[in-house]
């Protein structure tokens, strides 16, 4: 079973206790109502699906039931980095020293 | 004459109790429970109205007199009482910087204590229960099989394990597989 380090309870957890929620860093519009229907159907439905490194969104749900963001790398499965949501997303030259 | 009904009050599994050499389970008696939200300052002044101070940090707990505060999450805890009634608990005024929800009826809960209770637990509970990890007094919501409890660590050898009313009596059924299987 994955351990996955929760930065609010500051322990490891097993991965049961959480749940995914998604790619992380997806900035809704201000204005919604005059995107046209491409730019909505971009932002609303359209994620990556990366081979390597993914910024996800997850959510402690059978524990503090806080939502963070997590860099996992989708072909080893391994959790690089987590941190708080609202806390920026680490820039490219950081994700490439996480994968060295 | 109109005739007012009664309602009776009933405790799941009440009195139940289970032992093997290494383990034993018991219902815990009824108690008050508060489900707490709050902001920094609400805490403050719960903590005051209460008499015991809500913990900060992660997975702490704190005690006084029969009364417990359990961290849940950043901004979220528990309070079990186990003398009075939750009504005596909640603050008589309202704020805009906590909530305070009366639980006391959607859960109950068992104590799990004996030499062998951690791995008892560990049946459906997939963390790691060492003093170590896992020392007297830390709490934590988690899983116990398919029904999220609230464990908290009383003694060396003794667990409280909150949940809901409705999975009480599943929760029962795997604690006594799981110290069934101990002594095995």
């Amino acid at each position: 079973m994955l351990l996955i380090h929760c930065p609010y309870c500051e322990d490891d957890r097993p991965e049961l206790e959480f749940a995914n929620a998604g790619q992380a860093h997806v900035v809704r519009p201000s204005h919604m109502s005059e995107m046209s229907d491409e730019d909505f159907e971009g932002m609303f439905f359209i994620r990556d699906n990366p081979k390597g490194v993914n910024l996800e969104r997850w959510r402690h749900i059978h524990g503090c039931g806080r939502f963070f963001n997590a860099v996992r790398h989708t072909v080893t499965d391994k959790f690089l980095k987590v941190y708080r949501a609202g806390e920026p997303r680490p820039t490219d030259a950081e994700l490439a020293e996480l994968l060295k | 004459m109109t005739s007012v009904a009664k309602l009776v009050r009933s405790i799941p599994l009440n009195g139940f109790r289970f032992a093997t050499d290494a383990v034993t389970i018991e219902a815990a008696s009824p108690a008050a429970r508060l489900s707490i939200r709050a902001t920094k300052r609400g805490v403050t002044s719960l903590s005051k109205s209460l008499g015991l101070t809500l913990p900060a940090d992660p997975s702490k707990s704190s005690k006084k007199a029969g009364r417990h505060a359990l961290w849940l999450g950043p901004d979220e805890w528990l309070v079990v009482d186990e003398k009075l009634a939750a009504e005596d608990l909640i603050p008589k005024r309202a704020s805009r910087e906590f909530s305070v929800v009366d639980v006391s009826h959607r859960n109950t809960a068992f104590i799990v204590s004996g030499d062998d209770a951690a791995t008892a637990l560990n049946a459906g509970c997939p963390r790691n229960l060492s003093l170590k990890a896992f020392p007297v007094g830390a709490c934590s919501r988690t899983l116990f099989g398919k029904a999220e409890i609230i464990l908290y660590r009383t003694g060396r050898t003794v667990f409280r394990v909150e949940c809901w009313r409705s999975f009480a009596p599943y929760v029962r059924d795997l604690l006594c597989e799981g110290a069934k299987d101990v002594r095995n």
